[in-house]
């Protein structure tokens, strides 16, 4: 197989959300942004230099930042909160869902060093139960981007949705390798490559193992499609639905915990209408430790070998399970 | 609307305000009366006094308007009889508090669009943070009207409070009016005995905030308090008022007493109840 894709740079995903806050902040001026004491983690100070009428330091006290938010809608402005992944979603749960879901707030909860590549700091504040967490708040938009160029698409983009929005991405550089000029669609996967034998179905940092993996599985003589899943809800059930009918097999890869994450959205959506054998890579119900990230996604499974490994066993499994039928 | 400021005339509308909150709690057979009767004159007097607001075009944004926030919103009887009193909604719709299909939700809520609530409140410590957000959108808007919020004196035991407080006296936001309703009871008791946090206005105070008090149940000293409060916006201070309010005003059976929290009167308690509070406007 032909390389399909190639790294443009490497760069960390929280940069592009960086640089899309501070385009939006020249275009749309009801976009206002708020931090909790990690504005510089969060890459927002460009923001904050440029429009400091817009930037509100709320202090380490994450709960007043979702309402103060949720106050910002009143009025007619699009806030941006940006706090850890963390301290964005469990620290906050209540507000969230009683200030900001339930009241139908139009405020995009912008989260950083999601999951196990937060790295030394350890699972104090690796948080991997996020996107489960979020996609059970009814009307709440999940969204996982892959490298720096869709982190900033989609941190534009969500401007333009009304209602509450969760956008996850993380700290480690990592391959930039989508194109900078994308339009980033809510709920509309892409087919990174097409195959028939095997579904990757993948979203955040997971994105590039899964390219990784198909290439290496192409050497094998296995043909992988690889769907990335960026928007976890509302998820895109058709693109779901139809590369299962034709490969009969799936394997779903995040850097979450499998419980509650894309392979739950995944298996819900083909359980009910095109039931195959699935494979999740994901954390195995277990908290993380400091470590570095390469080391950290290696020891916790996610990295493309697993990958690769899922793939074998779910084909395994659609050989067998079809010859029981 | 123009502001009533005739004090007959306030002191009628109160009197049907309580008749509302024992007939609501009563029909739904649950719901707050203790602290609904407790903040009747401050909701009267913002309602039918202070607030411009535009009851018949309500709009969530309330863009030029004075905007109120519940924070405590268990006392959502006494909020739903001032907005359809004051015209936000029909008065026959106060029958269908707390039952199955009804906009009037146990605490408040946007989700059914009542005219009249801006974000949804009840878990407690929450509403004052909106207030806030709401406050600094107002000032990136240039709008020169003010927000207003109430929390409860139990509800200050919720830490997300103090981090609205701390920023309201950090920023210096200083279009917004938060009055604290002291009665001094929460559901557990008397918060001397559950927590005995001490005094409060020192507490504001020493976050950078002016503080006022006044007497919740007397409507003269209400409406000249909000007047103050009013003047003192604009200032580069946030303001706060400390209203001493009786839990269960106007009800003898029902007077500082935390076991009318969050009980609803029965058949002959209602009746009884009704028979101390004068008809003035007419029952829904």
């Amino acid at each position: 197989m032909a390389k399909k894709f190639t790294v443009i740079d490497k760069k960390d995903t929280r940069s592009g959300f960086g640089a899309g806050l501070l385009e939006l902040g020249k275009t749309n001026p009801n976009v206002v942004a708020l931090c909790a004491d990690l504005g510089g983690s969060l890459k927002m100070d460009a923001f904050q230099k440029e429009f400091p009428e817009r930037f509100i330091q709320c202090g380490v006290a994450e709960a007043n930042m979702m309402g103060i938010a949720a106050g910002l809608t009143i009025g007619g402005k699009i806030p941006y909160t940006g706090t850890f992944a963390n301290f964005s979603t469990g620290r906050v749960y209540d507000q969230i869902r009683q200030s900001i879901a339930y009241s139908h707030k139009n405020v995009k909860i912008c989260a950083s060093h999601a999951g196990i590549t937060l790295g030394e700091d350890g699972a104090t504040h690796q948080i991997l139960e996020d996107i489960g967490l979020m996609r059970m708040l009814p009307g709440m938009v999940v969204i996982n981007p892959c490298d720096f160029n869709q982190t900033k698409a989609a941190t534009i983009a969500i401007a333009k949705h009304v209602g509450p929005v969760y956008l996850r991405f993380g700290r480690p550089v990592v391959p930039n390798f989508t194109s900078p000029e994308q339009t980033f669609e809510i709920g509309k996967s892409i087919m990174f490559n097409e195959g028939k034998d095997v579904t990757i179905f993948c979203t955040g940092h997971l994105v590039w193992k899964s390219l990784e993996a198909c290439e290496a599985l192409a050497e094998k003589g296995i043909e992988a499609e690889v769907i990335n899943i960026h928007t976890i809800k509302p998820i895109d059930e058709t693109a779901i639905i139809r590369s299962a009918r034709k490969t009969g097999c799936i394997v779903t890869a995040e850097e979450h915990q499998v419980n509650g994450g894309l392979g739950d959205a995944v298996a819900h959506v083909l359980s009910k209408n095109f039931p195959v054998p699935i494979e999740f890579v994901g954390v195995k119900d277990s908290f993380g430790e400091s470590g570095k990230p390469e080391e950290l996604m290696k020891k916790y499974g996610l990295d493309s070998p697993d990958i690769i490994s899922a793939v074998e066993l779910v084909m395994a499994r659609k050989r067998t399970e079809l010859a029981a039928f | 609307m123009s502001g009533i400021s005739d004090i007959t005339e306030l002191k009628r509308i109160c009197s049907q305000v309580r008749r509302d909150i024992i007939r609501m709690t009563h029909g739904a057979q649950s719901g707050h009366p203790g602290g609904s009767l407790g903040c009747t004159e401050f909701f009267v007097a913002l309602y039918f006094n202070l607030l411009q607001h535009n009851p018949r075009k309500f709009s969530i944004d309330g863009i030029n308007e004075d905007i109120f926030i519940l924070s405590n919103g268990h006392i959502s009887p006494v909020w739903y009889s001032v907005l359809s009193r004051s015209g936000y909604f029909n008065t026959k719709e106060m029958s269908t508090f707390r039952k199955i299909n009804s906009r009037l939700q146990g605490h408040p809520a946007t989700h059914e669009g009542l005219p009249g609530i801006r974000v949804a409140t009840g878990s407690l410590g929450q509403g004052l943070s909106v207030a806030m957000g709401a406050a600094l959108s107002k000032k990136l808007n240039h709008d020169d009207k003010l927000v207003y919020c109430l929390c409860g004196d139990g509800e200050m035991e919720e830490g997300q409070i103090w981090e609205a407080v701390m920023f309201g006296g950090a920023k210096k936001v200083d279009n917004i009016i938060v009055t604290v309703d002291v009665n001094g009871q929460q559901i557990d008791g008397k918060i001397e005995d559950v927590m005995p946090y001490g005094e409060l206005k020192p507490k504001f105070e020493s976050f950078g905030w002016k503080v006022l008090e006044m007497n919740g149940n007397d409507i003269a000293e209400v409406l000249e308090t909000l007047d103050k409060a009013k003047s003192l916006t604009g200032k580069k201070q946030a303001i706060a008022i400390m209203m001493k309010t009786e839990m269960g005003h106007g009800v003898d059976f029902m007077r500082n007493n935390f076991k009318w929290h969050g009980v609803a009167p029965n058949d002959e308690q209602a009746k009884t109840a009704l028979s101390q509070l004068e008809e003035t406007l007419g029952d829904y």
